[in-house]
């Protein structure tokens, strides 16, 4: 028990401490423009990853698997111009469906 | 979802053997899914409490960039902002997006404080509950993130740069995902933000 309670307590003040850091130390000054440039880039580069590595991986291997029908899904209703919450139950009724069928 | 996503982590946590109170206590503070889930699998894969702890502080490095884009648009006093920024998550960062690199205060903390009830609900459900609900990757739940992530990503691929920045980031992520630890891939992936340094 003790040693999930230290796992609790060290994650929590790393995460405390990364998530503080920006606003704290500078919080309401403006960016220098060489920074913005490369902070606008920040949130396609890590939204690609996330949505690659929570797709595609399986602990460490790569994989195509019924997640492969969800994001099928998730692309047809964005080719439609669905609403984002269309688009996140379709990927994941189509991912339920699969993972049923197979 | 993100109720969903806190039961499916409190279940999991449970059957990682962590106990009720932890993994609540974890949701309350530590309030970000994937390090919360790297954690709670490590333990769950008897990795020990080094590695669960290296594991998801590697996987929440990425707050610390995300912090700093956050940073112009949060005023106040000290102890505002730290508390505001705490609502800082992936999901609550992405929908504030008002393009050129700014983040809408407002919705960043309206989203993060909704996020965060339903974040610690949904855990303290599913710790309560594990024996009831089994599997959540029955539901499709796994792919429900990535795809609201993709949606979001669209909106921001407004020139080449961020396409190219996009393309880069999943690329890197993907080639290390079988040299890496967990989280490893995405904390590389985000220094494809550096295109930004490239003058044409």
């Amino acid at each position: 028990m003790s040693e999930v309670w230290l796992v609790v307590l060290a994650v929590g003040a790393v995460t405390v401490a990364l998530k503080a850091a920006g606003p704290v130390l500078l919080g309401g000054r403006e960016l220098p423009p060489p920074v913005l440039r490369v902070v606008v880039l920040l949130a396609p580069a890590l939204l690609a990853a996330l949505v690659a590595v929570g797709l595609f991986a399986l602990e460490r291997e790569l994989v195509l698997d019924e997640r492969v029908a969800g994001l099928a899904a998730a692309v047809l209703a964005l080719v439609l111009r669905a609403p984002i919450l269309v688009v996140v139950i379709a990927a994941a009724v189509a991912t339920a469906l699969a993972r049923a069928v197979f | 979802m993100a109720f969903a996503f806190g039961l499916s982590f409190g279940v999991l946590a449970k059957a990682s053997g962590m106990g009720t109170l932890a993994p609540v206590l974890m949701s309350m503070t530590t309030f970000a899914g994937s390090a919360q889930f790297a954690a709670a699998s490590v333990i769950g894969t008897g990795g020990g409490a080094l590695a669960a702890i290296g594991a998801a502080s590697l996987l929440n490095t990425r707050y610390a960039p995300i912090s700093l884009t956050v940073a112009p648009s949060m005023g106040g006093s000290p102890l505002s902002r730290l508390l505001q920024s705490q609502l800082i998550v992936d999901e609550s960062w992405a929908v504030a997006q008002t393009g050129g690199g700014r983040v809408d205060r407002r919705i960043l903390v309206g989203a993060g404080a909704l996020l965060w009830v339903f974040w610690v609900g949904g855990t303290t459900v599913g710790v309560l509950g594990a024996g009831f609900i089994g599997d959540p990757a029955r539901y499709g739940l796994d792919a429900a993130f990535p795809a609201l992530f993709l949606a979001l990503l669209v909106s921001q691929l407004d020139s080449r740069r961020a396409v190219l920045a996009a393309v880069l980031g999943a690329a890197i992520a993907l080639a290390l995902v079988p040299f890496s630890a967990a989280g490893v891939p995405i904390i590389v992936a985000s220094l494809a933000c550096l295109v930004g340094l490239w003058r044409r």
